[in-house]
């Protein structure tokens, strides 16, 4: 069990080092998501110049809002990812499929490695930028902080598990970017990075809510911002938990399913 | 128990191509027709055939990540396709034309992760590592990044990796590829001590006759998908390379010299190739008949080479 969690943790910091790799791609990567997040303050701001509040929003949890939904937007992998169906294509997955170790361990645990990287090095400089030049507030409880790292770990095996879903397809199908821009194009709307799930009309918002989408982004934002708070936080990283088993699980049996027809390409 | 074991294994491919402008056509490819063999543990085995012969994808399915379309396969006692991450501890396996190492770290990173991956003791780890590093010769680029490797080097730190955890069986496709001749004859003792020494069994394809010649005790010829041949190299020159070459040189120039049984295959100046059935004839009959006909000054006999042999084999599908 310990030497378990041992390699898990080894997996997990090559995840970390392969994206320590490319520093000036870093740089660039959060220079963008700051002047992005100037973009998306001003706009959605201008939505309070005629009332106080949107459902649970006001002005000041929407500027934690934007920062924060800038920063969290690469730790969740909102804009795509395709290696695994890249590894499908070039045949490369059999490099995985050699080793005593399951894919998809290998894969989330190096997910988090990824993650952990983007938390620091993407993750925290928009945020700093919404500080310290737009006052946004951070969460003055350490129990609010507690429960915000639990649900964005929560958080990033919900998006692992998405994500791996739309690679997977690369097992049925050589074209898998077709499938990808769809699935980013559903996963950035509703999973509440756009604009707050609160913003929608209450018909698209149900329907949000029913798909595993704000599990990657919303449900984090909102325990940060304190529109969810209390007993609720509770309620909301169970729900988080469900689709993040629900995910894994799925993604799990597809795996299976993909390995069974697995055509390995290339000599 | 054979370490490896396969029974009317076969793999077929379903390809879709265009057939004109808005129909599709699907053809199957046969890779692999119809296999049976087995090997027993400790054997170096050469598993060789041309191009498209269907050894990668033997070697994948024996590793687990084929399916075979049909038969049956059992390697280490396993199922492979069933039992695939219980067998990958087992065994070691490397695809020479595939890159197996963390890309974006340095090589060293890639040993370290294999070692969590495999549960590598640490005095395995040790002793593994640093008699690789002395054999192969890894000091140089040990700590570089695997994108900035040169192909033989990379090849080098693959070869570590599928070995580093002591595998019991090991399956090279293309050990060799890209390596220079040095390299090449460390990585050929590497294996042979392995082999001899810790008993590992070792199934290697390589289009490098050489390293077979060299490291197999028993050859396995396929092509299209089926077992052309099965034995040592001896075996395989005495059948199919009975073929043996008397060099000649003349006094004189002169024509090509008329032998029974034998015949010139090539005339340059006052040297004349001369090819004869090594087992219809003795070099002493065919040069004492040559000496008859013109003054000979000097002459050698050339046997067969397995690269000549085996050119054959896959040319005349014999
Ligand atoms: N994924 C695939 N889809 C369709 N056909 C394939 C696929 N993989 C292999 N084949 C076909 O199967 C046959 C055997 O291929 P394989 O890669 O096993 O050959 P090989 O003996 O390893 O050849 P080489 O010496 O060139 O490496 C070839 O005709 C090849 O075109
Ligand atoms: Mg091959």
């Amino acid at each position: 069990m310990l030497a378990s969690l041992r390699t898990d943790l080894e997996i997990a910091r090559r995840g970390y080092l392969r994206y320590a790799a490319y520093p000036a791609a870093t740089a660039a990567g959060a220079f963008t998501n700051i002047i992005f997040g100037l973009m998306r303050g001003s706009v959605l701001l201008a939505l309070f110049a005629e009332r106080e509040r949107i459902g649970a929003y006001d002005a000041a949890a929407t500027i934690a809002y934007v920062w924060l939904t800038q920063g969290l937007l690469n730790v969740v992998a909102l804009w795509g990812w395709q290696e695994l169906a890249l590894r499908v294509r070039t045949g490369d997955i059999a490099t995985d499929l050699i080793r005593p170790i399951h894919p998809m361990r290998t894969a989330l645990a190096t997910d988090y490695g990824r993650a952990a990287y983007q938390l620091i090095f993407r993750g925290i400089p928009p945020v700093a930028v919404g500080v310290l030049a737009f006052h946004a507030v951070l969460p003055a409880d350490p129990l609010v902080w507690l429960a915000f790292v639990a649900s964005l770990g929560l958080a990033v095996a919900v998006s692992f598990g998405f994500r791996l879903l739309y690679n997977l397809a690369a097992f049925w199908t050589t074209d898998t970017r077709g499938t990808m821009i769809l699935a980013l194009v559903v996963m950035s709307v509703f999973s509440g990075f756009v604009i707050p799930i609160q913003f929608f009309p209450p018909w698209l918002a149900a329907i949000a809510n029913a798909t595993p989408f704000p599990a990657m982004v919303q449900t984090p934002v909102d325990i940060f911002v304190g529109v969810t708070r209390g007993p609720a936080i509770l309620v909301a990283l169970a729900g988080q938990l469900g689709w993040a088993a629900g995910m894994l699980l799925k993604s799990y049996w597809v795996f299976a399913l993909g390995t069974r027809r697995l055509v390995v390409q290339g000599g | 128990m054979p370490a490896i074991e396969l029974e009317h294994v076969g793999k077929d491919f379903v390809v879709r191509r265009a057939a004109g402008r808005f129909r599709r056509r699907t053809d199957v490819v046969h890779a692999v027709s119809d296999l049976s063999f087995s090997v027993e543990p400790g054997s170096l085995v050469g598993y060789i055939g041309p191009n498209g012969a269907g050894k990668s994808t033997t070697v994948k399915m024996l590793t687990g990540i084929l399916v075979p379309s049909r038969g049956r396969i059992s390697v280490a006692g396993l199922v492979p396709t069933r039992q695939r991450t219980k067998l990958a501890g087992r065994i070691g396996v490397m695809f020479g034309q595939r890159v197996q190492l963390w890309w974006d770290l340095p090589l060293i990173e890639s040993f370290e992760l294999l070692r969590h991956i495999y549960r590598i003791p640490s005095q395995i780890y040790e002793r593994n590592l640093s008699a690789f590093r002395q054999l192969l010769d890894l000091d140089k680029f040990l700590w570089t990044p695997v994108r900035q490797l040169s192909l033989g080097q990379r090849i080098r730190g693959e070869l570590t990796a599928a070995m580093l955890h002591d595998p019991e069986i090991l399956f090279l496709d293309e050990p060799t590829i890209g390596l220079d001749v040095v390299a090449r004859q460390r990585v050929r003792e590497l294996l042979l001590s392995a082999n001899r020494e810790r008993g590992m069994t070792v199934l290697l394809t390589s289009h490098d006759l050489t390293d077979i010649e060299r490291l197999c005790s028993r050859i396995l010829i396929i092509d299209r998908g089926r077992l052309i041949f099965d034995g040592d190299v001896d075996t395989l020159k005495a059948r199919y390379g009975k073929e043996r070459v008397l060099v000649v040189d003349l006094e004189e120039p002169g024509p090509a010299l008329q032998l029974d049984g034998a015949r010139v295959i090539r005339v340059e100046g006052p040297r004349q190739w001369i090819a004869f059935d090594g087992e219809r004839l003795s070099a002493a009959q065919l040069t004492a008949a040559a000496a008859a006909q013109a003054p000979l000054r000097d002459l050698t006999v050339q046997e067969p080479e397995i690269e000549d042999v085996v050119r054959r084999i896959y040319q005349e599908r014999l």
